[in-house]
């Protein structure tokens, strides 16, 4: 069975944002793999370890999101390969499914296709939906756990508002998923070894044998959040009772209930 | 003259630093207070192969570098200095000294499911009369026909009742001219009849550690269990040492860099006289401070690291690093606890655990004044480190890792 | 392209989701925006012709309904075939959802069928040269981005509460308009096994007040647990203790319990609890979050809560930064306080 993996390279959850003149910068905070990607791999080693599967990880991005692919490689992945073409650049969510869906394809027949449940940078959670979308397969969000997995079907738990799913889907077929997959392993030391060895080859969109995908979304501008003017006002008194009485006419001097 | 750390050495910092981070801090308080050793320590240490980090695959090991021993203690040594002295007495005390000095028999025996996590090591050298004095200890090893016969009692000791191998030097020859020369290693196995061992409480430092004592009385081993040859025994805990004190100095350097972050952290969220503390010079003094010492002792464990990996003989290097890494964290962490003024002197910040674990470093693996001497003794030509019979083995990754 | 602007409206055994109607206000304001379009809604599923003949309360123009056997549970691949038909034969200027689990990955099909673009989880809309800009949240809300699609129709999902819901107006009424289902079943890659309910209460989602716990709620000194519990277990029958606590607070305020990531991994409460960047992003007018430090993963999931009330015993807690008003003090005291000082004054 062949498994693949998407992954994304972002700046560090703790990064400082800064907005000047209409460009972010994250400073010199490091670039990781997306958290919500980590959980991914982490759900396809648990179906290489069980299925006895290949995983393939692929990213689209610049050159430094091989180290995000390493990483990935020294977590167990089989192999690794960076998509990145300067076409790409300021791609939106449909030209990004429309690589990886060819990137998928080139890699040959794959039963399952995992994401992270979303970028922490863009904070779409959309690309899975679009990638199976364009690849024809059905599309698994939020999968909380893989009950089954066989050569036809896949049998996933997930988390809607109102409770918990159980379904079935045929393959190939699209899961992302969130934290309740487990948490992702650290590297062993063994793949580290082989990750820091590897030679992770880099493919253009010629080599995908596309065009360069369509953007339909332009980001005209981009801003600091408003910053909020907040006098924090303490409540002190001479009981809980006293502070509580105090607390709850503010409260409601506020006009919120 | 390269100073980046390789890929491979930037990995194994990321992945010890995670696990420490996720895994161990949020209850290290709790167990500190409680002064006992978390129960999933070991066997996750175990599970995660960094209790086999530096032997060869082929022994059960990672086949990784001594230099990922180093990184490794490093990142244990931020979150607790329990967790880096497992690896002390695990690792560079016990497990690299069977690399070194034991027979193939010995290491399939020993050294491979202390590798593969399957059995922990330590350290039997310490006596309640017997510290820097190390050849005036006064445990015995009678040999009678194939068998020695053990006598006496260690104290100080790490994991003293959660080891399962303890290298246990005695004397073997009470009539030898020169003390140092009656002395061998042996490897005890805590589970044969006559070894008792119990729990020591009540220590400054290192609370969440597992520190203790062993007694050996009337404990039979075979002819197979002593690592060298007799008399070879200061020998070879002297170059136990070598690899102990190597894991002591990146440990604590790795505790300036706690200490250093801690401040660095503080000074940012502390107001006073209407500014963050960061903008008072003082503070930055302290601050610069352990920014200096940091690096420095960075630098000179990792060059011992790279004379292991070289096959190069570091006593005196790794004396170097250990002695300057261990009074320089002390002092860090005393700056730091000043640092965080009253909330410093507090357990619900960190530094002043800082503080109190750092102190041991100073006392154990040589203290800082038998240090001194031997650097002196270099310096002054006093000293001179002759070939040792067995060798640690350079580190060769293809070697290793097959 | 037609005058009009299509919502549709998640809805889950026959009510529809809070969310929809906030999306189907923005809808409104976009048809003013466009001055004169007009607001149809398409509701899928079981019981949606009952929601479609709500919609007109709230506003629609039109209303599109598809119930049939293939539809009666919610499958993605179902759902995405009937609101691509309808909004190629519609051709409307665009096309709104609520960013339910459903909402977002049925826009995210959608935008790929129609060759489109998806604005996703906007919290503001506005019109700039005949096409709609969208403000988002983008790095868990430490910037903004204005967003524009350059081709129609226009996909947008519209964040939790950040729209107002329209006032009902109970004279409005229509005839809701049924529309085919498209896929086959035997043409639909998914079954669904089995359904559970979540625990009930109010979700963290909708919910106009949310009061919060942190680590700190499992440390009241004044409870025995019950004999015969280890360490771990008492720690966290002792966090059930101060979540119920704060259960009873939000049940005065009609609210929901949230979480901070720290006491969902210490086990005290579930993962649908969490608050913050791995957990939820919430909205709601009044957070009141009780022995939460405050970090910055917090912060990113509730730092535009209208009104935030902190409660810790640590004065430099980050989360005092964030509070409109705050107290130092111990909650188990505090919290049972405020509870009956608000039960006092709400009449409740």
């Amino acid at each position: 069975m062949k498994i693949i993996v998407c992954i994304k390279q972002v700046p560090d959850s703790a990064a400082r944002i800064v907005v000047e003149g209409g460009q972010i910068s994250w400073g010199d905070a490091p670039a990781i793999m997306n958290p919500w990607d980590e959980y991914a791999v982490e759900a396809a080693l648990v179906q290489k370890d069980a299925v006895d599967a290949d995983v393939a990880v692929i990213s689209v991005g610049a050159e430094s999101a091989k180290e995000a692919l390493k990483t990935a490689l020294a977590m167990g992945c089989t192999e690794a390969i960076l998509i990145s073409d300067p076409a790409l650049a300021g791609a939106d969510s449909q030209a990004l499914a429309r690589t990886l869906a060819a990137a998928i394809q080139k890699l040959g027949p794959a039963e399952l296709v995992f994401f992270g449940r979303q970028a922490i940078d863009t904070d779409l959670g959309v690309t899975a939906a679009q990638t199976a979308r364009v690849l024809g397969w059905p599309a698994l969000t939020l999968v909380s756990k893989v009950d089954s997995l066989d050569g036809n079907k896949i049998t996933v738990e997930r988390s809607t508002e109102e409770g918990r799913q159980v379904l079935e889907s045929k393959l190939p077929a699209v899961v992302s998923v969130g934290k309740d997959i487990g948490e992702p392993r650290y590297p062993s030391f063994m793949g580290i070894r082989k990750a820091a060895k590897a030679v992770i080859p880099t493919w253009s969109l010629a080599d995908l044998g596309i065009e360069t995908p369509k953007s339909h979304i332009r980001w005209p501008a981009v801003m600091s959040p408003p910053v909020r003017d907040i006098t924090t006002e303490m409540i002190t008194g001479n009981s809980p009772q006293e502070i509580a009485g105090k607390l709850a006419d503010k409260i409601l001097a506020e006009k919120v209930l | 003259m390269d100073f980046a750390l390789s890929e491979e050495h930037r990995f194994v910092q990321q992945m010890v630093r995670d696990f420490a981070h996720k895994e161990v801090s949020p209850i290290i308080k709790e167990c500190d207070r409680k002064q006992e050793m978390a129960p999933f320590v070991l066997p996750r240490m175990a599970e995660l192969g960094i209790l086999g980090i530096c032997i060869p695959v082929r022994y059960g090991g990672q086949g990784m570098d001594y230099i990922s021993l180093g990184l490794a203690c490093e990142e244990l040594e931020v979150i607790d200095t329990s967790l880096r002295v497992i690896m002390s007495v695990h690792m560079g005390l016990n497990s690299m000294a069977l690399l070194q000095w034991g027979t193939e028999e010995q290491k399939q025996r020993f050294l491979v499911p202390q590798a593969q996590g399957k059995k922990y090591a330590g350290f039997g050298l310490t006596e309640p009369n017997a510290g820097s004095d190390v050849a005036g200890m006064q445990s015995t090893a009678r040999r009678e026909g194939d068998e020695y016969v053990i006598n006496g009692e260690k104290m100080w000791i790490s994991l003293a009742t959660k080891m399962h191998h303890c290298l246990w030097v005695a004397r073997t020859d009470p009539q030898a001219a020169d003390p140092h020369d009656g002395l061998s290693a042996f490897i005890v196995e805590m589970d044969r009849p006559g070894i008792t061992a119990g729990d020591i409480h009540g220590k400054l430092g290192v609370r969440a550690g597992s520190t203790g004592w062993i007694a050996c009385q009337d404990v039979r081993i075979p002819v197979e269990n002593r690592l060298g040859e007799e008399g070879e025994g200061f020998k070879i805990a002297m170059s136990c040492l070598d690899n102990g004190r190597y894991t002591v100095a990146a440990g604590a350097t790795g505790l300036i860099r706690a200490s250093l972050e801690a401040s660095v952290k503080y000074a940012h969220e502390r107001n006073a006289f209407g500014r963050e503390i960061a903008r008072f010079q003082l503070i930055q003094q302290k601050i610069a401070g352990m920014v200096q010492s940091y690096d420095a002792a960075r630098l000179l464990y990792l060059r011992a690291g790279w004379m292991k990996n070289q096959g190069l003989r570091n006593t005196r290097e790794t004396s170097l690093a250990k002695w300057y890494a261990t009074d320089a964290s002390f002092m860090a962490a005393s700056e730091a606890v000043q640092v965080h003024g009253a909330y410093g002197y507090s357990d619900e910040y960190d530094v002043e655990r800082y503080l109190r674990n750092s102190k041991g470093a100073i006392i154990y693996e040589g203290t800082s004044e038998i240090h001194q001497l031997m650097q002196a003794g270099y310096a002054l030509n006093f000293r001179q480190d002759a070939p040792l019979r067995c060798e640690l083995p350079a580190y060769d990754p293809e070697i290793w890792q097959e | 392209m037609s005058n009009k602007i299509l919502v549709y409206i998640d809805q889950y055994q026959g009510t529809a989701l809070p969310a929809s109607w906030e999306a189907l206000g923005a809808g409104r304001m976009l048809t003013n925006l466009y001055g004169g379009a007009s607001l149809v809604v398409l509701v899928a599923g079981e019981r949606s012709k009952e929601v479609a003949g709500q919609a007109f309360q709230y506003g629609a123009d039109e209303a599109l309904f598809a119930d049939h056997a293939t539809l009666a549970d919610y499958r993605a691949e179902a759902y995405a075939a009937v609101l691509v038909k309808v909004a190629r034969e519609l051709a409307p200027l665009a096309v709104l959802l609520p960013t339910t689990l459903r909402g977002r990955e049925l826009a995210a099909m959608s935008a790929i069928d129609l060759d489109s673009g998806i604005l996703a989880d906007v919290t503001a809309l506005e019109l700039q040269d005949g096409k709609v800009l969208a403000t988002r949240q983008i790095y868990a809300g430490k910037a903004l981005s204005k967003v524009v699609c350059d081709a129609l129709p226009q996909i947008i999902t519209t964040r939790g509460r950040a729209f107002e819901k329209p006032t009902v107006d109970p004279a409005r009424s229509g005839a809701p308009t049924q529309v085919p289902a498209v896929l086959a079943e035997a043409d639909i890659p998914t079954k669904i096994l089995s359904h559970a309910a979540a625990d009930g209460g109010v979700s963290l989602g909708d919910a106009a007040v949310i009061v919060s716990g942190g680590r700190g709620v499992a440390n009241n000194p004044n409870l025995s647990p019950p004999t015969g519990l280890d360490d771990k277990q008492a720690e966290i029958w002792r966090a059930q203790q101060g979540f119920k606590m704060l259960g009873d607070l939000a049940g005065v305020l009609g609210g929901a319990v949230g979480a901070s990531r720290a006491a969902v991994d210490a086990g005290y409460i579930p993962y649908e609890h969490q608050v913050g960047q791995t957990g939820k992003v919430v909205s709601p007018n009044l957070y009141i979050a009780c022995g939460i430090s405050g970090a910055i993963q917090h912060q990113a999931g509730m730092r535009s809560s209208k009104v935030i009330v902190a409660i810790n015993k640590d004065p430099e807690a980050p989360i005092f930064k964030l509070a409109r008003f705050g107290v130092v003090g111990d909650l188990y005291t505090l919290v049972p306080a405020l509870t009956e000082a608000l039960r006092l004054r709400l009449g409740k």
